[in-house]
């Protein structure tokens, strides 16, 4: 897992509203990301923090009519934001692909998978029809899919939910891209299963050199496959470093808090959860400032009147909070600085 | 859809109620029909149509006083004159009878026969379909299999085997397309009730001991009436259709009554002479059957409120 | 198949032998909640051999089948513990709930309250509901999109006979138990409301008949996990407030954890192992268990999973395997884990696995001679 670091990946500044409803929904706001070649990096967070967002907007898959998009993503070098049309769709499944949540919604139900691989093998590398049945087995083999030769002529229905997303897999990985993005591809999964899912992933990082971008909710997710951990909350990165410091030493209020509400074996049991007070905001009526400040126990006046910058506080490792002088410690998880 | 504030939601946060506070200061909500109806108000189209059926209802409750002249008496002598002519805006009919005044008349019959067997079979299809629904197993087994028994028919073809059987005249008319109506109301409330008796709610109310009356009652009929009763609506419109219809072909309203699609059905011979003349009824139906499918439709969107 | 009173464990503990008084408490509406001890220290709520084989349509020549959703089993529920039930997708966990709750009937069995069975003359249907209620997984769809929230709570008590306005005066104190206060909720529909306060919302409606007994069918699993943690804790406040006894069935290992003292592991439709929760997180005796809790993933960015405990997927309650269900997926299937099922047998006091390498007599080569 080893990242040489020439970033292939460069979002600057991306700002994503939504104008369909009632008011305008600011979903992303200021996110800066660069991924490495060959790196993994989790984005984390809860629902509506922006993160299924920001991935989407990689591959430009929001509706145009009810999106306002700003901000620059260069893959590759190339800024996508302003591809169009025949390249668009050039570089969505070749450079960049994705896998997501329902693999039933990614698979066409009245095709067979075989079918499906072959069509975008034909379409991206303008195989013939052998040489691509060909290539759609080898990819059956390599995410582990027992039987290949007879699963190729499977409907998705016919495949049990560990399968189905291993033939998403395979789709997304036909055409050899060198960027993946995944959008909770495990949040659906049984617990046996999510664990063969995350290590298979691991496995075909390694093996390809893919670039990865993970977005989750689950922090374990985070912990087992990622090298950097972004944290988002309410369409703003709040923490980001190396996993191990992030998880061993996280310095922003809400990282702490959602690290310190996972329960810790049995060591909690007949106590109470350390609990975030206060529920998540509401995107279409957001606070000035910091965004967590109403719930945030650090918070002071400062946090209400401006978005704090992000702080850099060891290589590598930033938040954006004015606090961090209260937030630094050696253990993280252990103590809960927020109730 | 979220709070417009982020709520403190941490426990211990309010204090024991005090008996007697805070009764008559409950925040309430609009109420679901509250809410569509102001939804509705902001649709342009809705609102167009819903005033152009007003305008009928209302010309057709006040046809005697605003109608020029009396829609029964005519004159051979001065049959078939076109529109324009003086002391007859809009023409006289085949027997020299005032059309406009025959038009605004004939609101009311070609209403009350497009809405009143919509309304019947409302009641009747709802009962048939909200029961089946909930019962499931071998009573909605029954029950929707006689009903589609109905359904195999085209719905003009069995309105005219019933007229035929019972014989011309407005009531008989009136059954036979109730009878019409009863089948599709029925099929669309067997299968929103369905829908609705899977969900969580009606499981948690079937958990607290209520029994199957109450639960459709509190539970299913709010929730379902609003469907069907916007389907019953786009029903309006062909109700009228089909009425007129019958009419045209001998069947439930008998001359000299006017009505809409008797007149279209008498003035059929004038199509080469007077052919303006013979649009005007149907003119008329068109406007309100449309009218009553652009109110169904701004209707049914003002009532899709995704939380 | 099971023998429950072998592997209850009594938490209140009480010496005495069993017995099942036939008395008429449990259904008094006006009883006090605030008495924790129990008056008898049986099981509060019993399953017994509960069956559910759901019939597959179809096939004119050859009978299709069924979907064996729950086959035989047993276990019970003591007053003031909190049981886990986990297990993953098929295996038969949420139609177990439903029977509990009498929400589907079973093919065969029996569920007993306080001695007597759920449905009979001793306790009627009626009586039962409001001993026992459940909380879904699905906050939203578990509210009726017309009703208010204060309506929605007092539905439950005006059915068993209450006056409506006490009922609305119950469902607003209620509200404000559960932490939302009623002047601001009492009157607003579900979809203007949160995950987390919906879910409030279906705690205090649960609530609304007084029960003894709570069902939490997932209840947390869809919230965030900021605001799981806040209805976790609310959950065991009630609990000691009220006196209550939870099922709580969840597919998150860590959450069952720190909430159960007791819990129950199903596999396509049996129970595998059941125990004491420390007991059984530390010194799992079923394979399934063991691989499952291998599954949870690691929180120490050095110490990754390197390898998946148990390759597959969960197969289909249809066509189960023979004998032993998991002995497709398990490591240490031998002959004798494909001819028979191997029935609960206890390894410690309280902890029994259905596993042939707990049975000493089994045959397997890896069948202990000290069977507790």
């Amino acid at each position: 897992m080893s990242a040489d670091h020439t970033p292939i990946l460069e979002i600057e500044n991306l700002d994503v509203t939504f104008t369909g409803g009632a008011k305008p929904v600011r979903a992303v706001a200021g996110v800066s990301l660069s991924l490495c070649r060959g790196e993994t990096i989790a984005l984390l967070g809860e629902s509506g923090s922006g993160k299924s967002v920001t991935l989407r907007s990689i591959l430009r898959l929001h509706p145009e009519r009810r999106t306002r998009m700003s901000g620059r993503i260069a893959v590759v070098g190339t800024d996508i934001m302003t591809l169009k049309g025949g390249a668009l769709s050039a570089f969505r499944g070749k450079t960049v692909s994705m896998i997501f949540q329902e693999p039933a919604l990614a698979l066409d139900p009245v095709y067979t998978v075989g079918t499906q691989i072959v069509e975008a093998l034909r379409k991206h590398d303008s195989l013939t029809k052998p040489a691509a049945r060909k290539r759609a087995l080898e990819l059956f083999e390599r995410v582990r899919i027992p039987s290949a030769e007879r699963r190729l002529d499977a409907y998705p229905h016919e495949m049990s939910g560990g399968m189905r997303q291993r033939a998403m897999i395979a789709l997304a990985l036909a055409c050899q891209p060198q960027i993946l993005l995944a959008d909770e591809p495990t949040t659906a999964l049984d617990a046996t299963v999510q664990v063969q899912i995350l290590l298979l992933l691991r496995e075909l990082q390694r093996e390809l050199g893919l670039s990865v971008i993970f977005v989750t909710h689950d922090i374990g997710v985070a912990v087992e496959v990622a090298d950097r951990v972004a944290v988002m909350y309410a369409g703003r990165i709040v923490e980001i470093g190396p996993v191990r410091e992030v998880i061993r030493s996280p310095r922003h209020p809400y990282t702490i808090g959602l690290l310190s509400t996972r329960a810790h074996g049995g060591r909690l049991s007949g106590k109470r959860l350390p609990a975030i007070a206060g529920s998540p905001p509401d995107l279409a009526h957001l606070p000035l400032g910091c965004a967590f400040q109403p719930r945030c126990a650090l918070a002071v006046a400062a946090c209400g009147a401006a978005v704090p910058d992000p702080v850099p506080l060891r290589p590598g490792h930033l938040a954006r909070c004015f606090r961090t002088d209260a937030t630094a410690r050696e253990e993280g998880p252990d103590a809960s600085t927020v109730d | 859809m979220l709070m417009s504030r982020p709520v403190a939601e941490g426990p211990g946060q309010a204090p024991g109620l005090a008996s007697g506070q805070a009764m008559s200061e409950i925040v309430r909500s609009p109420g679901y029909w509250a809410t569509v109806w102001r939804r509705v108000l902001r649709d342009p189209v809705a609102v167009g149509a819903a005033l152009v059926i007003l305008a009928i209802v209302l010309i057709a409750i006040l046809a005697p006083y605003i109608a020029p002249q009396d829609p029964y008496k005519g004159m051979t002598l001065r049959r078939l004159r076109p529109p324009g002519t003086e002391g007859f805006p809009l023409g006289t009919d085949e027997l020299g009878r005032d059309m406009l005044s025959r038009l605004i008349f004939g609101a009311r019959l070609s209403l009350f026969m497009g809405v009143t067997p919509v309304i019947l079979a409302l009641f009747l299809g709802s009962a048939i379909g909200i029961a089946a629904g909930y019962a499931g197993g071998w009573v909605n087994s029954i029950l929707m299999r006689t009903i589609d028994v109905f359904f195999a028919f085209p719905s003009v073809l069995l309105a005219i085997a019933l007229s035929g059987a019972l014989g011309a005249g407005v009531l008989n008319g009136l059954i036979s397309l109730t009878v019409v109506f009863i089948p599709p109301i029925a099929r669309v409330a067997e299968s929103v009730t369905t829908s609705v008796r899977s969900r969580d709610y009606v499981e948690a109310a079937r958990a607290s001991g209520a029994g199957p009356l109450t639960i459709v009652r509190v539970q299913v009929l709010g929730n379902v009436m609003g469907p069907i009763f916007v389907y019953g609506m786009s029903l309006v419109a062909v109700s009228m259709i089909l009425a007129s219809g019958l009419s045209f072909l001998g069947l439930g309203v008998k001359p000299p009554e006017p009505e809409w699609g008797l007149m279209l059905n008498t003035l059929r011979t004038a199509i080469y002479t007077q052919p303006l003349l013979c649009a005007l009824p149907g003119v008329m139906i068109f406007v309100t059957s449309i009218s009553f499918n652009m109110l169904t439709d701004g209707l049914r969107s003002a009532m899709d409120i995704k939380a | 198949m099971s023998d429950t009173a072998a592997i209850g464990v009594r938490p209140l503990a009480d010496t005495a032998a069993l017995h099942h008084p036939r008395g008429g408490e449990g259904s008094d509406p006006g009883r006090n909640h605030s008495d924790p001890a129990p008056l008898n220290p049986g099981p509060l709520l019993e399953a017994q051999g509960l069956v559910k084989h759901f019939p597959l349509k179809g096939g004119l020549i050859r009978s299709p089948g069924a979907v064996r959703a729950v086959d035989a089993v047993s276990f019970s529920l003591y007053p003031g513990e909190i049981l886990g039930i986990v297990g993953e997708s098929g295996c038969g966990k949420s139609t177990t709930a439903r029977l509990l709750m009498n929400l589907i009937v079973p093919t065969a069995g029996t569920v007993r309250f306080d001695g007597r069975i759920a449905g009979s003359r001793e306790l009627p249907l009626r009586a039962f509901r409001r001993q026992v209620q459940m909380v879904f997984q699905d906050s939203y769809a578990s509210l009726n999109p017309r009703l208010t929230v204060e309506e929605s709570i007092a539905f439950a008590p005006t059915v068993h006979g209450m006056a409506s306005d006490e009922a609305v005066r119950r469902a607003r104190s209620l509200l404000d138990r559960v932490g939302l206060e009623p002047a601001r909720f009492a009157g607003r529909y579900p979809h203007e409301l949160s995950g987390g306060q919906r879910q409030r919302v279906n705690i205090a409606r649960a609530l609304a008949l007084q029960p003894r007994v709570l069902i939490l069918d997932e209840a947390v699993s869809a919230l965030d996990k900021s605001i799981e943690a806040q209805v976790l804790n609310l959950l065991l406040d009630l609990k000691d407030e009220l006196g209550l006894s939870y099922i709580f069935i969840s597919h998150d290992l860590e959450v069952v954890r720190f909430v159960a003292t007791r819990v129950l592991v199903m596999y396509l439709g049996r129970i595998a192992e059941v125990g004491p929760t420390e007991a059984l997180y530390t010194g799992s005796r079923h394979p399934y268990t063991t691989a499952l809790l291998r599954s949870m993933l690691s929180m120490d960015p050095d110490r990754r999973t390197e390898s998946a405990p148990v390759a597959g997927d969960p197969p289909n309650p249809i066509n189960p395997p023979s004998g032993c269900r998991f002995h497709t997926r398990c490591a240490f299937a031998e002959g004798v884990c494909s001819a028979v099922d191997p029935a609960l047998a206890p390894v410690e006091t309280g902890h029994a696995a259905a596993c042939h390498m707990a049975i000493a007599s089994s045959g397997h080569s890896k069948a202990d001679a000290r069977a507790a």
